[in-house]
């Protein structure tokens, strides 16, 4: 990888994606990368929580108990947003058999399913005193719980292989196909008749929600965005250690003392 | 792009189209068949006839909710806005039960009364603090206009 002779922004692009698939080259990275990530969720979930648990009004309806919202709904978010991604690095290790891909696929895997089980626990702890169930088998509620299982499947598949790369190869196939869930649960309060609301914050058109709480809870999903690159990165690092024990770039590291490449 | 890639690609695309395609006519064919609940309009067609307990759903209706005094037993009326059934059910109810908030019964009809086991309360997708939600009201009500926070969460 040379410099360029006239570096346009696809050239540079593509000179980024090549260098962050080199192993070592990510490891470093990662590494520079992570502390900031935390310290950027750690501010961003302060500032969220505190809005919306104490400047935040309570709702006309609820009262106080709506505040789950400013961790559900975030959660709820990227229970999607992560199987979007590791799908998505899931069809690059597919295609360009690309390592890192792989690994970052099957490391967001864990992240996802506990952002989808806190998904489920808020809202079931939620739903008992204001709808009157802890659960009920509507589409929304139902196509959450096969996204769980899907991430479940994906975790388990990876580690039934003996070969770490095959069974990321079959994991990443099955979290493909699994992106057919993705629409169904965004869909199913627009669909079928559900127990769930509709949706609330929109992208395209007026939100249904005061500024007011709107703030911490977009500060909130900011922050568990925030959370996802800390956590994947690390988790990443590790995976990238294991994978690659034996060559020389992961030797210098574990003679070295200072993890910095 | 490599002929290997390519053919991985392709391959990896027609499995996920052959995937979505099924996906979407399951979810064509359950449209008909999956439903969650009934309006009352639906019950009184005689479209819930076939099932010994079903789900009945709509708005609790204005003025309608009496409590017997010696027991947790509840009278109300559901509508759609078009229909209406008186609902029974005895019990704990819960805490967004309220005239014209949307709920969802699981029960049975006992000649013209639905008889309920359960009352689920479904909560509209409106968050607004409760001094808003007052001037709208005043301004609705100026205006003879139906509450939107309400109106928007028919099932």
């Amino acid at each position: 990888m040379n410099a360029h002779s006239s570096p346009t922004l696809w050239n540079r692009l593509v000179l980024w994606y090549h260098q962050m698939g080199s192993p070592p080259y990510f490891y470093a990275f990662a590494g520079r990368w992570r502390p900031w990530f935390i310290a950027a969720t750690l501010i961003t979930a302060v500032i969220g929580l505190y809005g919306g648990l104490l400047l935040a009004p309570a709702d006309y309806q609820q009262g106080d108990a709506y505040r789950i919202i400013f961790i559900h709904v975030p959660c709820a978010w990227m229970s999607l947003f992560t199987y979007a991604f590791m799908a998505g690095c899931g069809l690059v290790g597919l295609v360009w058999r690309v390592k890192l891909a792989e690994i970052l696929a099957m490391e967001s895997a864990p992240i996802g399913a506990a952002f989808t089980f806190v998904t489920l626990v808020t809202g079931s702890l939620w739903g008992k005193p204001m709808w009157g169930a802890w659960w009920t088998w509507d589409a929304r509620l139902t196509s959450e719980l096969v996204l769980l299982f899907l991430y479940l499947g994906v975790i388990g598949l990876y580690h039934a292989f003996e070969d770490t790369r095959q069974g990321a190869r079959a994991a990443a196939f099955l979290a493909l196909i699994g992106v057919v869930n993705l629409p169904i649960v965004h869909y199913s309060v627009v669909w079928w008749n559900t127990l769930h609301q509709g949706t609330t914050v929109r992208l395209f058109g007026p939100s249904r929600i005061t500024w007011s709480m709107l703030w911490p809870l977009l500060t909130m999903a900011l922050s568990t965005h925030l959370y996802l690159g800390w956590s994947l990165l690390g988790r990443a690092r590790v995976a990238l250690l294991e994978l690659e024990g034996g060559k020389d770039w992961a030797r210098a590291i574990a003679l070295e003392d200072a993890p910095h490449g | 792009m490599h002929p290997v890639r390519k053919r991985r690609l392709i391959f990896v695309g027609l499995i996920l189209g052959a995937v979505a395609m099924a996906t979407g006519a399951v979810i064509y064919g359950l449209q008909k068949n999956m439903n969650y609940l009934f309006t009352p309009s639906q019950v009184l067609a005689g479209r819930a006839a076939d099932y010994r307990s079903f789900r009945l759903g709509g708005m609790v209706e204005n003025g309608s909710i009496v409590r017997d005094p010696h027991s947790l037993k509840v009278d109300f009326t559901v509508t759609d806005g078009d229909r209406t059934l008186p609902v029974e059910y005895t019990g704990i109810l819960p805490d967004l039960f309220r005239a014209n908030q949307a709920v969802i019964t699981t029960g049975r009809m006992q000649g013209g009364t639905f008889v309920a086991s359960e009352v689920l309360a479904k909560h509209s997708a409106t968050y607004m603090p409760k001094e808003l939600a007052e001037a709208m009201a005043k301004a609705h009500a100026k205006h003879h206009v139906v509450m939107p926070a309400t109106a928007g969460g028919t099932p």
